[in-house]
């Protein structure tokens, strides 16, 4: 027993506190180490640590050829890994201008909305964790269980699927995929409204997240967010809508914004786009023609010498990747675009003088993922 | 796969209604074997040897002190069975399902697991204060039941002053969480012991009030005489009109009291790990337990004594009535606690100073008038 003479817990000279949350405790999505500097229960300053998960995957890349960089990508945005997939195979199509036939382009889209809603389940159960709701966890995962049994089917697999290749899509929906993608969809839209009731219109809850990290319009212009932390802020920014991609521009759907750029307005914009999901599913599925679901590649893919540049909406905002080529079969240089890393970029601005607890709502709100942050 | 789907949701309500039978068996016959356990007791209270005892006032001291003891160490490991089957269900889970039937053995399992854990004193702790914090914390609760009546006789102590040593001597509970907080040398656990300490402190004036609302309807202070007073209706019917407004403003200090969502803040795992208990591992975090589900206990207790008729209730003997409304209470406190989120500190501390501490006045006054007209 130390007894007397321990030494207390060290206070700075103007008795302020330094409290590391992470790398370890749960709270911090994935393995971030926040640097808070408080006074008392406030925050002076914030400072993000990241690099625990770095794997050096951008250089990997260039020491591959390119058909081996899909499945890296699953490492990326593990909760979404069908997206990361999807940036990297377009880059390479672009790259080698290599046409994807239609019911693969269809299918990405389904596969891309389906991982797009897991991903939101996983965001609307973490962030009520956050601010201290407990049941609300289990239902999103629920849900998301669903997704993952439907996506299993399919690719196999249950986090890193590996199923958007450069060219199109390994093999074709399985039988009785498309029903029970649909009666999903249907059960999932029937249970929103009871999410609302739990925590949506919860007066604790709205305490806890309306005006609290606040991001203003310009503020997300100038760090560059994208996603629903942009479109919280009353940004209308999808690239599935500026820039569409795979078959997004026959499709019909909405881009919920809210103005007040809140944990509130962010949490919102996700929960609506699991409706609007929900509908492009459901157009996918009406829509869905027949034919090839691949273009043949060949098996060493020589791009001629350039530059590619693919930009998707994942469900974290705008996750694009850059890929060099000079005719040699492996890439140059590959560049990924994350956009859980550009959110964390704004934690210090954001952060400074709110209390502990908003800390881990707005880390929260912003929904980041460490895979993609440090690749 | 669709039809995998489909039947997921099936399984699940057939295992709902599974376990809710289960849950309905077992209570009667708990219930069954409560009442045949309170007339064993009664006809044993008549024999030599216990009337012995309760004549040496020494004996008769200590004959209720382990009494008392070995109920508050007992009937919480029901009540976290309880809590993690109910939890279950809300969730849509089972709860614990292998440890005993329907796990019912699971925290018996686990309290032996933290029993025969390596004691773990960090180095740099303050090692006196972490080493007496949990029974800082452990002993009011103790204390507290040695008042608590589960019927007109069968109480520790018909202490005179019952209402007010109950609510004086469960204040304590914040020193042992301040000393735990400080004595463990963790930035965590500071902030969690401060948290608790200002938390339990300013809760403390409401809940007071509250309670002497219904000392002024009352006009008695005795725990067991305000139980006794409701032989006929429960104070929350013969006095509605303030005794409701008072039950309500007693659960949420009551809440904020046991530190339990939505006030869980000291132990907040999202930002404090588990705040001022994070260090603490083995039997010393095992005592945090206790102390927290036997204060859950006895806090819906003392609100059953307040509002709900006590021990007062048709066919069933008074302690086992007791029991039934103080279990249900802490169940709908585990209903409250699943449900909703965490306040922040400031939100926590405004809303007490700005919402409760008026209003718990307002109550009092209103119930002090309320008690002179019925009176005359």
């Amino acid at each position: 027993m130390a007894g007397s003479e321990a030494a207390q817990v060290r206070l700075e000279p103007d008795g302020g506190m330094t409290v590391n949350l992470g790398p370890q405790p749960p709270s911090t999505h994935g393995v971030l180490r926040l640097m808070v500097q408080l006074d008392g229960e406030y925050v002076r300053s914030c400072e993000p640590v990241i690099g625990y998960l770095h794997r050096g995957l951008e250089r990997m890349f260039e020491a591959r050829p390119y058909r081996q960089l899909v499945p890296f990508t699953d490492r990326l945005d593990y909760l979404a890994s069908l997206n990361c997939n999807l940036a990297m195979s377009q880059a390479i199509e672009r790259l080698g201008s290599v046409a994807v036939p239609e019911r693969a382009q269809y299918i990405r889209v389904i596969l891309c909305e389906l991982n797009r809603l897991a991903s939101h389940l996983v965001f609307f159960g973490t962030f009520a964790q956050d601010v201290g709701a407990t049941t609300a966890f289990l239902y999103a995962f629920r849900e998301r269980e669903r997704i993952l049994d439907l996506l299993e089917a399919m690719t196999g697999a249950r986090l890193t699927y590996n199923w958007i290749r450069p060219g199109g899509v390994p093999a074709d929906l399985p039988e009785g995929f498309a029903e029970g993608v649909l009666s999903f969809v249907r059960d999932l839209l029937k249970e929103l409204p009871l999410y609302d009731r739990l925590l949506t219109n919860n007066p604790i809850f709205r305490m806890r997240t309306e005006g609290v990290g606040v991001i203003s319009r310009d503020v997300a212009v100038a760090f560059g967010a994208s996603g629903p932390v942009a479109r919280g802020s009353g940004l209308s920014y999808d690239i599935r809508k500026t820039e569409p991609y795979e078959v997004y521009d026959r499709l019909d759907f909405d881009v919920p914004v809210y103005d007040e750029g809140d944990c509130m307005a962010r949490y919102r914009v996700r929960m609506d786009e699991m409706c609007q999901s929900a509908r492009i599913l459901e157009q996918c599925f009406r829509d869905l023609p027949e034919g090839d679901i691949a273009t043949k590649m060949p098996k060493v893919f020589r791009p001629p010498a350039g530059d590619a540049y693919s930009r998707t909406e994942s469900p974290r905002g705008e996750l694009s990747v850059y890929m060099r080529s000079d005719g040699s079969p492996n890439p140059q240089r590959v560049h990924v675009r994350a956009p859980s890393f550009v959110h964390l970029s704004m934690l210090p601005c954001l952060l400074r003088g709110v209390k502990l607890a908003d800390v881990i709502a707005i880390l929260g709100s912003l929904d980041t993922v460490l895979g993609e942050v440090d690749r | 796969m669709a039809a995998a789907n489909m039947t997921a949701g099936q399984d699940r309500r057939a295992v709902a209604a599974g376990q809710i039978t289960a849950g309905v068996i077992l209570l009667a016959a708990l219930l069954a074997l409560a009442s045949v356990g309170y007339h064993a007791v009664e006809r044993v209270r008549d024999t030599p040897v216990v009337a012995f005892i309760g004549e040496h006032p020494l004996l008769n001291a200590f004959a209720k002190s382990f009494i008392v003891a070995n109920f508050v160490t007992l009937h919480v490991l029901f009540l976290i069975w309880w809590e993690r089957k109910f939890a279950g269900w809300m969730q849509a889970r089972l709860g614990p399902k292998h440890v005993g039937w329907n796990g019912l053995a699971q925290t018996v399992a686990d309290a032996v697991k933290l029993l025969l854990k390596e004691d773990i004193i960090p180095a740099k702790a303050d090692g006196r204060l972490f080493v007496i914090a949990p029974f800082l914390v452990f002993m009011p609760t103790l204390l507290t039941f040695m008042v608590l009546p589960f019927s007109a006789s069968w109480v520790g102590y018909n202490f005179g002053l019952g209402a007010l040593f109950a609510l004086a001597v469960s204040t304590n509970v914040s020193l042992g969480i301040l000393a735990a907080g400080w004595g463990a040398n963790n930035k965590y656990s500071l902030l969690g012991g401060a948290r608790a300490c200002a938390q339990v402190l300013a809760y403390e004036v409401p809940l007071a009030i509250t309670v002497l609302a219904v000392v002024a309807v009352s006009g008695t202070v005795s725990l067991v005489d305000i139980g006794a007073q409701q032989s006929r209706w429960w104070n929350i019917v013969a006095h509605a009109p303030v005794m409701i407004p008072a039950f309500v403003l007693f659960l949420i200090c009551a809440l904020a009291e046991l530190n339990r969502t939505p006030f869980d803040l000291p132990e907040a795992e999202s930002e404090l790990v588990s705040g001022f208990h994070t260090e603490y591992s083995g039997m010393r975090f095992a005592f945090f337990y206790l102390a927290e589900f036997a204060n859950n206990f006895f806090m819906a207790g003392l609100a059953v004594t307040l509002f709900f008729g006590g021990w007062f209730g048709p066919l069933l003997p008074g302690p086992v009535w007791f029991t039934i409304k103080t279990v249900g209470l802490v169940t709908a406190m585990m209903w409250i606690r699943w449900t909703v989120p965490r306040f922040r500190v400031d939100q926590m501390m405004g809303f007490c100073w700005k919402v409760l501490v008026p209003a718990s006045l307002v109550v009092f006054c209103a119930s002090a008038l309320w008690g002179m007209w019925v009176q005359r």
